[in-house]
């Protein structure tokens, strides 16, 4: 399932449960997914039009109200664009707005560089009281926006539109700000994002042929982090990757050595963005143009192991 | 009810407030005394011994800037102390220079960073509609404010969305930090400027309190479109050294002396 089918569907069965959630776009409600609902909800779905910082203030508005406004557009308008209106109407302001920015990094593919955000993460960071949830896959978005929806704070919820891949299966269960260790492993700690996760999952079944042995964590909210996850896995390997749909600069990696720096200095070295501009490409081009595939994820470790 | 007396009253606090620590906002604080009047002591629906009351009238000061003037109107009102009143800017106040729904009783959203009070005026217009509690949404923005985009992409939605909940008020003082409104980024003819934006807009005295009151009915009755009243104001309006001061009354100081003549000179 695309991750925006499942956005759509939870989105659908929360409005029906929850009178008070309602649904904001800036023109994208066809791209984004949530067109169908404007026919089920026509009360609670407001398209602004092309106008993204009026409509952070209209949810924060809706919000001082006792509403659940829920604004989405493409990641860089849903938060560099609006970044101001987010840090004073809605954090400093404390009220209960989600965001949700589609197609972050290079799931943007043909939209390009212009559209292409590696720093929203980064962005939205640095603002107190903030959380940051990068999708893993579209089980884990439909088990992660309940509860997102039930925590009464700005969350900002960083997903692509149409890929498909499965990382989770039936079995999982999300649990908000809690860190997923996906294998256990002893030589190296992998700590994944978004999806990245699902590329280090390929790293790490071709590394266990090389024998290293790989500890590989989503960490599923870059803000907060789960620290005691991510300590208690590098206490035991001493080495650490990270690897982000992101600029390092700002990011996971950021946020990992920030941690880590403090509490248990380690090398750490990072898969992402190295502080460039995004570009027209396929997915496929995009990952292998910013040193994000596969291949790259175990020469990354490998180097940090020296072999 | 002696509206022209409880406005003089309210710039005396005004210029207490400020005084209390020094300098201030003191122009467009002082332009907007009048409609907080007759806001606060006639048109709205507010209930001073329950600031969070269900359905009451809300009012955006999106020129949160002017804080002190909104505050004095609360104090005159009893939602704050006069001791509270002095503490502005003061460390760990609960009267920052710009409005802060989460510290100050009475504050309905927290504003400063210009255009963007508007946005969430227009919000709560479209969450009155529909928790249908016939509340009315007031927002003050200044004619500087005017020169942010956000203030007319709000103003497009809530033409879109026929809110005619939403009183918008525009304060016309013409002037900014940096020199006359006109001279740096004009809005040539605010009053074309609403109408083809589809809202009723009246231009009025912005300094006469019965002129205000009359255009805030005539604004309650019109239906299908929001409304803009245009107060022309004089910044610094009711002490002549403020007035005097023109476009450096944005942000002033004022001493003892003067606070005493200036209360003088409101009697």
């Amino acid at each position: 399932m695309e991750f925006r089918q499942a956005l759509e569907k939870t989105l659908e069965k929360l409005m029906e449960e929850d009178q008070k959630i309602c649904i904001l776009d800036a023109d994208l409600s066809k791209p984004n997914g949530t067109a169908p609902l404007y026919q089920k909800f026509p009360d609670r779905c407001f398209d602004v039009g092309i106008q993204e910082a009026n409509m952070i203030g209209v949810a924060a508005g809706l919000a001082a109200y006792g509403f659940k406004p829920i604004a989405l557009s493409f990641a860089p308008f849903a938060t560099r664009r609006v970044c101001d209106q987010i840090a004073v109407s809605v954090s400093y302001a404390k009220q209960n707005v989600k965001i949700i920015g589609t197609d972050p990094g290079i799931t943007a593919e043909l939209n390009g560089g212009t559209h292409m955000s590696f720093e929203d993460i980064a962005v939205l960071r640095s603002i107190p009281d903030m959380t940051i949830y990068d999708a893993v896959d579209a089980n884990q978005l439909a088990q992660a926006l309940p509860q997102i929806m039930a925590y009464e704070k700005c969350v900002y919820i960083r997903m692509p539109r149409k890929l498909s891949y499965s990382v989770f299966d039936d079995q999982y269960q999300f649990k908000l700000f809690k860190a997923d260790v996906i294998t256990k492993g002893n030589d190296i700690t992998l700590l994944a994002s978004g999806i990245m996760v699902y590329e280090a999952l390929k790293a790490v079944q071709i590394l266990q042929e090389a024998n290293i042995s790989v500890e590989l964590i989503s960490v599923n909210t870059i803000k907060p982090l789960d620290e005691e996850t991510i300590l208690q896995s590098v206490k035991k390997t001493n080495h650490v990757v990270t690897c982000e749909n992101h600029n390092v600069i700002g990011g996971l990696y950021s946020a990992v050595c920030e941690l880590l720096s403090s509490k248990y200095p380690v090398k750490v070295d990072a898969i992402g963005i190295k502080d460039r501009f995004g570009q027209v490409g396929k997915y496929d081009d995009l990952l292998k143009e910013y040193q994000l595939t596969k291949d790259d994820i175990c020469q990354a470790v490998k180097n940090n192991l020296n072999k | 009810m002696d509206m022209q007396k409880i406005a003089k009253e309210i710039r005396g606090l005004t210029l207490r407030c400020v005084a209390s620590v020094g300098q201030g906002h003191l122009g467009g604080s002082m332009s907007i005394v009048d409609v907080l009047t007759v806001l606060y002591y006639k048109q709205m629906n507010v209930d001073v011994k329950n600031p969070k009351m269900i359905a009451r009238d809300r009012l955006v000061l999106s020129k949160g800037h002017a804080g002190p003037a909104l505050y004095a109107t609360l104090c005159h009102k009893g939602y704050i102390s006069l001791e509270e009143l002095l503490t502005l800017n003061k460390f760990k106040t609960n009267l920052p220079s710009h409005c802060d729904m989460n510290k100050t009783p009475g504050i309905d959203m927290t504003t400063g960073s210009l255009g963007q009070g508007i946005s969430c005026a227009v919000g709560m217009a479209i969450a009155s509609k529909l928790a249908k509690d016939q509340a009315y949404i007031y927002c003050i923005i200044g004619d500087g404010e005017s020169q942010e985009g956000q203030v007319w992409e709000a103003s497009m939605y809530a033409s879109q969305k026929q809110l005619d909940n939403f009183i918008l008020f525009l304060d016309n003082n013409n002037m900014q930090i940096d020199n006359y409104t006109s001279k740096i980024n004009s809005l040539i003819n605010p009053k074309l400027k609403w109408e083809s934006f589809g809202f009723f807009v009246q231009s009025i005295d912005g300094n006469n309190i019965e002129e205000i009151d009359q255009a805030i009915t005539k604004a309650k009755q019109n239906k299908g479109c929001p409304s803009m009243i245009i107060l022309n104001t004089i910044k610094g309006k009711g002490v002549s050294f403020i007035e005097e001061a023109g476009v450096s009354n944005h942000s002033m100081p004022i001493t003892t002396e003067q606070l005493a003549k200036a209360l003088e000179e409101l009697k």
